[in-house]
């Protein structure tokens, strides 16, 4: 779903990308601190991954297939920050190199397919896993239902978008409605196959998921062919703090994120003067097709963007708003929750 | 929806618009590509300027016109979208080729299609003329931040290592007599994409200790940088320069 | 377990004296986070010059070994020194200079996207620029018969030409010691014998971690066995091999029809 130029106006192109742009910052900076040193190698191994993964076919039936879109599967296997940067990174390098999905529609495609899925996503999984059994068929579970919504959620994100700065107004009750039906069907496929990766991942190293940490043992030595404890030396740490540290991150990061879309959102909602599509449908078709243009351009009054179905846009970004704002912050609620508790992650899910 | 990316788009040459520095080419492309999208969908001759404007870029190039065409079926999920516009948008209703379509609609296809089609060969031209590793040395050149620059380079020197250990891992695969068909075999290929994860990241911590070994502490060393005379750059911007002529007039005319 | 580990054999051990060895292991034991022991107290020391062989089964710990030489892996039990600087984080910098690992897969080891800047990257990183560090690059490049490759992306080469240019990326920081791990691994036999004599006319202390025994003879007139995670035999190469009892004691098997009586090496 590589948006191409000339889909959303200029305006709201770099509105998105100045999102986007944000988001990379901040998923920079968080990456950081989930990954240490290892940034570079690690995310771009990663993004490489998630490059190649996508040319992987799913038949579906009767010749169709499908394949894997990666937000969810990326936002599991190495947190939210790695994940959007490797998102963002395969769009920016298919963009720039596979003339795939337009220059400057970067901005949208970053936001939804990168940010709106992996946010999503991985909210979703962090809610869920902080809930469920730690085993880890749960875990798998939960990887289910993050890729599963946060496919239609990226549709509903673009969706948004296309009420705020599509070139044309197709009517956005049709547009929903389509783009959520295809995308939840999408969704399914997307569920399943990161449902099975995750799951997969899972069974042969737990401890690449994140969030899943390792077992230490005290050290031996081997002395005449019998092992020995280690006479008092320092142990070895594994060093987990510095994962569940960044959570807290994650969550101000995804709150602070959701209010301004939210925010953003109803701006708009608000910004759309009632009775507008009355007065647009009562105009000549010259002048119509005439404003069409002036909207499209970047001079365009943002105030009089003319928006078909005003009430239906309004609802919706409300929907949306309102709908994010939720689903983080009882990410947020369980997130806390979670780390009053002691995490015996990785101890349930082997022994599962 | 976009897949099989393994497809390079680079053809080796020498012309003047391969040698252009990368940054230049990067900029005049963006900037093209904006002009474009702010063009009014009524001015038509805008847009077949733009087309000649491209035309000429691609024959100075010398990329065949075959080429760049193909490489335009890229957008085709698009056009699929853009041929319904005519029909589900709602507005003064006319006729065509004996079908009951409406202006808006048909209008809104053209934009997307003319804008769409426009900002994808000028992709193809690019990439097309400039080598995987001037294009990375350009964003750098932008400021990109580092950090992304590295993880983008890190993905194109390993996205071909990884995708021949996916083709190895479907030929084993199908060695062992195993076709997937349908919904069933997922969890074998599951299994095949988890398999590529631990693989890859297993790599990517073998990378970094063979950079931490040769003495990284998180900064990679510049060893190259790009530079452009005014004449190139002055070159590099004829594209887009000329194309907001053509804008401007577009909205004036 | 058959005899326990001695000290290196040194007939020759003249410069020992007041020269730090090359490489001091003693009590070395480090498990992995997932609580995987892979050494439990390996005692290893390396004089300045030596050509040694680390060999040893499957699993038995040569790799994890070598990621302690220069700070990678920290020690969870015992000490490393390398040329008397003790490996711990201060001297990190100092040690990675001095021990050039070539690991052994070389797409690991090349990951930068031209051949040129990949040699480059070493001593770019150790603060080398321009003239200085385009010379150092060539000069590396030359050693390994790979400077017309210098433009190149690694992954255009063949495996043998990426494994001499992976010896090039280190050669280029200019080591104390070299370690290879697996020099010898997927090469076709003639890229074998050429990197052998890349190897021979190198004037570093070498470890090289091989399952290639006729190797490890070829190279190294000193070998070391590493099985269960500790030095189990310390002996000359030649000795070593027609132990057959040891040899198959710790897994090792010499390739069918090799005699190592029967070949001549240079003695230390």
């Amino acid at each position: 779903m590589h948006v191409p130029d000339g889909f959303i106006n200029a305006p709201v192109s770099a509105v998105a990308g100045v999102v986007a742009a944000g988001a990379v910052a901040v998923s920079l900076r968080g990456a950081r601190r989930e990954l240490d040193g290892r940034t570079a190698p690690l995310a771009g191994l990663v993004a490489a991954f998630i490059f190649a993964v996508q040319m992987l076919n799913f038949p579906v039936a009767a010749g169709t297939s499908g394949h894997l879109l990666g937000g969810a599967l990326a936002a599991i296997l190495v947190g939210p920050y790695t994940g959007v940067l490797c998102i963002a990174v395969v769009l920016l390098m298919q963009g720039i190199l596979f003339a795939d999905g337009g220059l400057t529609a970067l901005g949208v495609n970053i936001t939804v397919m990168g940010v709106v899925t992996v946010v999503v996503a991985y909210a979703l999984f962090r809610g869920l896993t902080g809930v469920l059994p730690r085993t880890r068929r749960s875990t798998t579970a939960a990887a289910f239902v993050a890729a599963l919504v946060s496919v239609p959620a990226a549709a509903v994100a673009f969706t948004a978008l296309y009420a705020i700065g599509g070139t044309t107004d197709v009517p956005l009750g049709k547009v929903l409605t389509a783009m959520v039906g295809v995308h939840v069907l999408i969704g399914i496929g997307e569920a399943a196959i990161t449902a099975l990766t995750v799951g997969a991942v899972l069974a042969v190293r737990p401890d690449l998921v994140h969030g899943a940490q390792g077992l230490a043992a005290p050290l031996k030595l081997r002395v005449d062919g019998a092992l020995v404890d280690v006479p008092a030396a320092p142990a070895a740490e594994p060093a987990p703090a510095a994962r569940g540290r960044s959570t807290r991150g994650v969550w101000a990061t995804g709150l602070v994120a959701a209010l301004l879309l939210a925010g953003f959102v109803s701006y708009y909602a608000s910004a759309s003067p009632d009775g507008l599509e009355k007065v647009a449908a009562d105009k000549g078709i010259d002048e119509n097709v005439k404003e069409h243009g002036a909207a499209d351009s970047p001079l365009a009054d943002y105030g009089v963007k003319d928006i078909s179905d005003a009430r239906l846009s309004g609802g919706l970004a409300g929907v949306i708003g309102v709908g994010v704002t939720v689903a983080v912050g009882s990410g947020v609620f369980w997130a806390v929750h979670r780390r009053r508790r002691p995490e015996p992650v990785a101890g349930a899910l082997g022994s599962d | 929806m976009g897949a099989g990316h393994a497809h390079r788009l680079y053809r080796h040459g020498h012309s003047p618009v391969h040698r252009l520095p990368p940054h230049c080419k990067l900029v005049a492309v963006l900037g093209f590509v904006v002009v474009v999208v702010s063009t009014p969908r009524e001015a038509l001759w805008a847009f077949a300027l733009y087309a000649v404007l491209l035309a000429a870029v691609a024959a100075v190039a010398r990329v065949p016109a075959g080429f760049l065409l193909k490489r335009l079926a890229i957008e085709v999920p698009f056009v699929a979208f853009a041929l319904l516009m005519p029909f589900v948008v709602p507005g003064e209703q006319t006729e065509l080729l004996g079908l009951t379509v409406s202006v808006p609609g048909l209008w809104g296809a053209w934009n997307v299609l003319a804008k769409g089609t426009l900002g994808v060969a000028a992709s193809v031209l690019l990439a097309s003329t400039t080598e995987l590793r001037s294009l990375l040395l350009g964003l750098q050149r932008l400021r990109l931040p580092p950090l992304l620059v590295q993880i983008a380079s890190f993905m194109l020197r390993y996205g071909d290592v990884i995708t021949d250990e996916l083709r190895r891992m479907s030929i084993a695969r199908r060695s062992r007599g195993f076709e997937a068909r349908g919904v069933r075999h997922w969890g074998v290929l599951a299994k095949t994409a988890g398999a590529l994860f631990i693989r890859s990241y297993e790599r990517g911590e073998r990378v970094h200790l063979a950079m931490v070994s040769r003495g990284y502490t998180g900064t990679m060393p510049v060893i190259d940088e790009v530079t452009a005379s005014r004449a190139q750059w002055a070159y590099a911007c004829a594209l887009p320069v000329l194309a907001l002529g053509v804008c401007l007039l577009g909205w004036t005319v | 377990m058959s005899r326990p580990a001695r000290p290196a054999p040194s007939p020759e051990a003249a410069p020992s004296s007041g020269v730090a060895p090359s490489l001091e292991v003693s009590g070395l034991a480090y498990a992995y986070p997932d609580g995987h022991q892979a050494l439990f107290g390996v005692d290893l020391t390396v004089r300045r010059g030596e050509r040694v062989a680390l060999l040893g089964p499957n699993g038995a710990g040569k790799t994890t070994l070598v990621l302690h030489l220069n700070g990678i892996l920290d020690a969870g039990a015992g000490t490393v020194r390398v040329a008397g600087l003790p490996v711990e984080k201060r001297n990190l910098a100092e040690i990675r200079r001095r021990v050039g690992i070539v690991f052994q897969d070389p797409d690991d080891q090349l990951f930068m996207p031209t051949v040129r800047e990949d040699v480059a990257f070493g001593p770019a990183s150790a603060g080398l620029r321009g003239a200085a560090l385009e010379e150092r690059v060539m000069a590396a490049l030359k050693r390994v018969g790979m400077e017309e490759f210098a433009t190149r992306p690694p992954h255009h080469l063949s495996f043998g030409q990426r494994r001499r240019v992976a010896v090039a990326t280190v050669l280029a920081m200019e080591p104390e010691i070299l370690v290879l791990d697996e020099p010898s691994s997927n090469l076709d036999p003639a890229s074998r014998r050429e990197l052998a004599d890349i190897l021979r006319t190198l004037d570093v202390t070498v470890l090289m971690v091989t399952h290639d025994l006729p190797y490890a003879l070829e190279l190294c007139p000193r070998a070391v066995i590493l099985s269960d995670g500790v030095i189990a035999a310390d002996d000359h190469t030649q000795e070593l091999l027609c132990d057959t009892g040891l040899m198959r004691k710790h897994r090792l098997e010499l390739p069918f029809g090799f005699d190592p009586r029967s070949v001549a090496v240079p003695r230390p």
